[in-house]
Parts: structure tokens; C-alpha cells; sequence
């Protein structure tokens, strides 16, 4: 049990930066989740902490301990590789205690600590087994039951679901979530799934070349997202974004995307007022998109004309490609929606949802409790 | 299969049956038959011939004892010397900038002909610090000059006062050096094997049990080891029966002289110096008997592991 901190933490590899700058505290018992693109530094930053990678400036900190030199076998964090790295020719069991007997733990207590893990883990009938004798699900469990076994004070999982199937990683989200409210121990998880990120995490640190963009409770981060990256990152189906420019005076200030225009409400008025005349990002979620003759939006509403392209039945919902002069953008309508490919539809974009970003630093325009 | 004579296999295998016939099965038969006969393959002398091998008469042309003795020590310091000396360079390989050069370095004396590194090691032995390496590095070094390869471990004063006399008899420091040159000449089979092995057991894993708490030394022993133990195996079985065979090396650098005899070099001795057909192919077939069950066992292994694929 520990709290986590990364202190200006950056590691390069030759020429290439792959953390830059990285600061993070991660309170005691909290799940905080790595997100980002491949190549984002977001598995470097978890071997950093885990000790198989040597920081090149900053300080990481476990509990109150400085940990830059001390090595991995030392730091008491357990790991859960992406392959599960399982030792191929220990049984099962041999591969829970394999890090007790190192430590010298005696036999009984051992044995209590893997079946114990073996019982919460459903794998008690499998401890005989050597790890090719596994499904890929079962090696999963084994992976987390060594690492669960050591009672350690952090644990540290490098996608460890993205070797399963769909329909396992989803029941697996959850048995995650349950056991970390179990165990209690700090988790830090990275992968580059965002819906994984979005249903398991107590907070989202998302990263980009190398760089933290935000950190944030998941909704937090859905509904305020604070730059371009962050917005379109999460969400799935993605954020639409257009190239717009703010026009008008005060009461019939709008926002001109070449083909439409929508005006913008009356709250961010002030925020967009230095923006008069110049470019902006304009962000609109799918859902925030309605089609308004079956599911009318709300009193913010802006109307735009649309051709729809292509239709996406999910059977709870449609997912709409619209275009609009040449203008690409997705709605997330209700199934009753009647709208059909090469049909012209009039769409409703709900204003009060709006998301606006500066063109040249990304980041986002307006305060945030209006976002 | 339908439409196939059920001779047809047989008719292709034919040549091949053929061949292993007369090369191999008919010489073996015959080597075990005169292992029965006298010394001109006249008259049948019973065990005799194997009465000889173990009783060893004639210690000072033919000494039985020592032959089998030295095979003993071929057969265990060749290959664990050379497994184990494989298995570290492999690692440390493994770990350097320069691998690629490192290990082919290493590699070299394997493409060298066993006759040719013979000849070589001979000049490197030779008691003349003029032409010998290894005594002119021993003597500029503070130490005396040995003849290496006719020393059968008296007390030698370059080493310390009491060194090799107390060694058990058929260690001699010639046979040693022997040795050694078979495991100059073999480390670098064994590196590249072994380190095409390690190169297949995932970082992941390492990783892992570093993590788990194991050190440099522990994850070698409980983890790479146990991984590749398969390879391992492969190894030392080829090294054993490269061993229990050494005649070249041997033949070239010392004629069997010096008690530095093997079964192999013995046998040839026997049948095509001496004359004596009979202890000639009596040794050969003790030769056979050694390497058989290795054979056998390194075989089942194969197929054993034909089908875990």
C-alpha cells in the first residue's frame, strides 16, 4: 500500500524522448489508468516505476522511498506483462510462489498465500498445470495471481487484456474492477484502449508524444476535455471537430463552418469575444447530434442540413455518417431514426454541449465549469 | 493408398538400404565378429580378446586401462567444461554491443580442421620457448618451461611446489592440455546453440522474475537453466559422443604417446600398428557399447519431441 509519485520524471533513449517531463501523484489505493497511442511513453513511464528501465532525469517515489536506484527486485511492486510472461516450465503454483521463495517465506505460509490467491482467482483446479496447458484466459488469471500473492505495494499491469478475446476482456474489465476494490492496493494500468481506460479507472492520465495532456476522473475528462488530443482521444465514436470562425456581434454572434452556421449561446458569449473574426476548433460529440423527428434535442438547438452517407445499426443506436458540403462528421441517433443512405436529413447540433478549442495551442477556450 | 503395390515404398528405399548395408551394418557385424576371433581373424578365441581390454598385460605398448580412463575424462571434463564455457559465453554474448564479433571470434576454431588446429596447438605446446607460445608466456611470466604434452603430471615446479603430484593418476596435465584443445575447438558450437535458445525465451519473462524479487544470479539458475535445459541436452549429447570418438586431435598432437591413449586411438593402434585384429575391434565394440545408449537416448528425445510439437 503506497501512494506513487513521478517528480519531473524523463527518459530518453538516444536521441528519441520517449517521457518528457512527466509529474504524477497517484494516491494509496487508487486505479489510475495510462492512456494513450502506441508509442505514447505510456508503458516506459509503468517500467520506469517497475525498475526495468533506468530514469534519465527526475525522481520516482514509492511511499516515501526514492526508488530511482534501487533495482526491481527490490522496489516490492508486482507486474502483469502483456504476454503474462508465465515461467513456461513451473507448474502454476510454482509460478505464484516463485516470488515468495525467493523472499524466503515459509512453506506453510506460501501454500496458505497461493491457494488463497488460486480461490479468489478460480484457479484452484489448475495449480498442477504447467502455463501451456492454459487458455489464454487462464494465463491471465495466473499472471495476476503471482502478482497478487506478494501483496504488494503497487501494482503494475502493461495491457494485460489485449491478448484476450472481445467477450473475455469485457467480463474481465469487471473481475479487474472487483478485485481492486478487494485488494485495496494501488493499481496503475496501462493500455491504449479508452473504453478499458474509461470503465475501470478512478482516474485517467492521458499521454501523447511522450507528454502528460490531462488527468482527470473519467467523466471529468469526457466532459471537459482540456485540448483537442484529450477530446478526441476519448469518446468512442470520436468527437467531430470543424474549422470555424467566430463571427457577428454579441446577439448575433456565430460560428461559420463554410457550409452552416450555428449560433453560439448566450453563456459563452464573453469567452468567444476575443476570438471575433479568427479561427477556432469547433467540437461536437456524436451524441450531441440528434435527429430531431425522433428525439428531439435540447433548447439549444441548431439546425443543419446533412446528406447521409452511411448508416451504422448497432441495434441500441445508429451511428450516422452525415456529410455536409463535403464536410464529414458522425451523429448518434436513437434506432427509431428513419434516416437512409443518399437521403437529406436535418440534424440538430445541441449548442450547449459545444466544445471549442484554440486553433494554434489546441487547447481548449472557455472556463471550465461552463465545459 | 489406393493403387499402390505394397513394394513400391521398398523399391526407393532400395538403394538407400543398400548402401547402409554394405557401410555400415556389414562392418559393424564383422568388427563384432573378429571382436571373437584371434589376432588374423583365423580362430575363435572366445572373450579373450575382452579378457585382454580389462586385464591390460601389456601396459607399456597397449595400455587398456588408461585408454578407457582417458575416455572417462574426454567424456566428462570435454563436455562439461565445454557446455558450461558455452552456456557463460553465451550470456555474456548476449549482453555486449559487439556480439556479432565477439562470438564469431569465438566460433572461429570450429571451422578449422581438427587435423590443421592439431597441428597448431603442438606448436603452441612445444617445450622450445622459441616455437612455444604457451611455455614462452609460462616462462616470461616468472615460470619453467613443460613439455606439455609428454608431461604425465610429475611434480612440476612452474605451477607450485606440490601441484600436479597430487593429482588422482590419470589426470595428467597431458591429457589436460588435450582437452583443452577439444574445448577451444567446440565452445563456439555450444555459444550458438545455446544462444539461439536464450534468444527464444521471452525478455518478458526475465523481466518478470526480476521483478518477483530474483537476481542476476537466481534468474540464471531457476529460469534461463531450467528453460533451456532441451538445448542443453542437444548439446552435451553431441559433445558426449564428439568425447567418447576423439581421435584426431589425439592422434595428431601426441600418437596416443605419454599415456594420453583413448579407446579410439587405441583400437587403430592395435588393429593397424600391432597387427592384433581381435583387441582392435574388441576395443571398437566397447566403443560402440559407450556411445549406444546415447545414441538411444538422444534419439528418443528427438522423437519425443517430434511429437510435443
Amino acid at each position: 500500500m503506497a501512494t506513487v509519485t513521478y517528480d519531473h520524471v524523463t527518459k530518453r533513449f538516444d536521441t528519441v524522448v520517449a517521457v518528457n517531463d512527466f509529474n504524477l501523484e497517484i494516491p494509496d489505493k487508487e486505479f489510475l489508468v495510462l492512456v494513450g497511442p502506441s508509442g505514447c511513453g505510456k508503458s516506459t513511464a509503468l517500467r520506469l516505476l517497475a525498475g526495468l528501465e533506468e530514469i534519465t532525469e527526475g525522481d520516482i517515489y514509492i511511499g516515501d522511498r526514492l526508488v530511482n536506484h534501487v533495482p526491481a527486485k527490490d522496489r516490492d511492486i508486482a507486474m502483469v506483462f502483456q504476454s503474462y510472461a508465465l515461467y513456461p516450465h513451473m507448474s502454476v503454483y510454482d509460478n505464484m510462489a516463485f516470488g515468495l521463495t525467493l523472499r524466503k517465506v515459509p512453506k506453510e505460509e506460501i501454500d496458505r498465500r497461493v491457494r488463497e490467491a488460486a480461490q479468489i482467482l478460480g484457479i484452484e483446479d489448475l495449480l498442477k498445470r504447467k502455463p501451456r496447458q492454459l487458455s489464454g484466459g487462464q494465463r491471465q488469471r495466473v499472471a495476476l495471481g503471482r502478482a497478487m500473492v506478494r501483496d504488494p505495494a503497487a501494482f503494475l499491469l502493461d495491457e494485460p487484456l489485449s491478448n484476450l478475446d472481445a467477450k473475455l476482456r469485457v467480463q474481465t474489465r469487471a473481475e479487474l474492477s472487483k478485485l481492486h476494490q478487494r485488494l485495496g492496493t494501488t493499481f496503475i494500468y496501462v493500455t491504449h484502449d479508452q473504453v478499458e481506460a474509461m470503465t475501470m479507472a478512478t482516474r485517467i492520465a492521458v499521454m501523447k508524444d511522450g507528454l502528460l495532456q490531462q488527468v482527470g476522473a473519467p467523466q471529468d475528462l469526457y466532459d471537459r476535455p482540456e485540448n483537442v488530443f484529450v477530446a478526441g482521444f476519448i469518446g468512442s465514436p470520436a468527437m467531430n471537430f470543424f474549422q470555424a470562425r467566430v463571427k457577428g456581434q454579441r446577439e448575433e454572434m456565430h460560428l461559420d463552418i463554410d457550409s452552416f452556421q450555428v449560433p453560439v449561446p448566450a453563456s459563452w458569449l464573453d469567452d468567444l469575444l476575443p476570438y471575433g473574426g479568427k479561427e477556432v476548433i469547433f467540437g461536437m460529440r456524436p451524441e450531441n447530434i440528434c435527429d430531431p423527428e425522433c428525439q428531439p434535442c435540447s433548447t439549444e438547438a441548431a439546425p443543419v442540413t446533412a446528406m447521409v452517407d452511411v448508416t451504422e445499426v448497432m441495434g441500441s443506436e445508429i451511428f450516422l455518417h452525415l456529410v455536409a458540403d463535403g464536410k464529414a462528421f458522425m451523429a448518434r441517433v436513437d434506432p427509431r431514426c428513419r434516416a437512409r443512405p443518399g437521403q437529406e436529413i436535418r440534424v440538430e447540433f445541441d449548442m450547449a454541449r459545444m466544445h471549442v478549442f484554440d486553433p494554434e495551442t489546441e487547447e481548449a477556450i472557455g472556463s471550465r465549469e461552463k465545459r | 493408398m489406393v493403387g499402390r503395390r505394397w513394394w513400391t515404398p521398398w523399391l526407393w528405399l532400395a538403394p538407400a538400404l543398400a548402401l547402409l548395408g554394405v557401410f555400415l551394418v556389414y562392418p559393424v557385424v564383422d568388427t563384432v565378429r573378429r571382436s571373437f576371433l584371434d589376432e588374423r581373424s583365423k580362430s575363435f578365441v572366445g572373450l579373450d580378446n575382452y579378457r585382454f581390454i580389462i586385464d591390460n598385460p601389456q601396459p607399456l605398448v597397449s595400455d587398456t586401462h588408461s585408454a578407457l580412463l582417458n575416455n572417462i575424462m574426454w567424456l566428462t571434463l570435454f563436455t562439461g567444461i565445454t557446455v558450461a564455457l558455452g552456456l557463460i559465453l553465451a550470456v555474456l554474448t548476449g549482453r555486449v554491443r559487439y556480439e556479432a564479433a565477439a562470438k564469431s571470434s569465438i566460433f572461429i576454431p570450429m571451422a578449422i580442421s581438427f587435423v590443421a588446429a592439431a597441428v597448431i596447438w603442438r606448436f603452441m605446446y612445444e617445450f622450445n620457448t622459441d616455437i612455444g607460445t604457451v611455455n614462452a608466456a609460462v616462462t616470461s611470466a616468472g615460470g619453467e618451461s613443460t613439455d606439455w604434452l609428454r608431461d604425465t603430471g610429475s611434480p612440476q615446479t612452474w605451477l607450485t611446489e606440490r601441484g600436479p603430484d597430487t593429482m588422482p593418476r590419470p589426470i595428467q596435465i597431458n591429457n589436460l592440455a588435450l582437452i583443452f584443445v577439444g574445448v577451444w575447438m567446440w565452445t563456439g558450437f555450444a555459444m550458438v546453440v545455446l544462444s539461439a535458445g536464450l534468444k527464444g525465451i521471452s525478455t518478458e519473462v526475465l523481466e518478470a522474475a526480476r521483478v518477483d524479487g530474483a537476481n542476476e544470479w537466481q534468474i540464471f539458475r531457476r529460469i534461463i537453466v531450467p528453460i533451456l535445459s532441451p538445448t542443453i541436452v542437444v548439446v552435451a549429447t553431441t559433445l558426449v559422443i564428439q568425447g567418447l570418438k576423439k581421435f584426431d586431435l589425439v592422434w595428431v598432437m601426441t600418437g596416443g604417446r605419454a599415456k594420453t591413449d583413448v579407446v579410439a586411438t587405441l583400437f587403430y593402434k592395435e588393429a593397424f600398428r600391432v597387427g592384433d585384429f581381435g583387441v582392435g575391434a574388441a576395443l571398437a565394440v566397447v566403443l560402440l557399447l559407450w556411445v549406444l545408449p546415447i545414441m538411444v537416448i538422444s534419439i528418443r528425445r528427438f522423437q519425443f519431441q517430434e511429437e510435443t510439437r
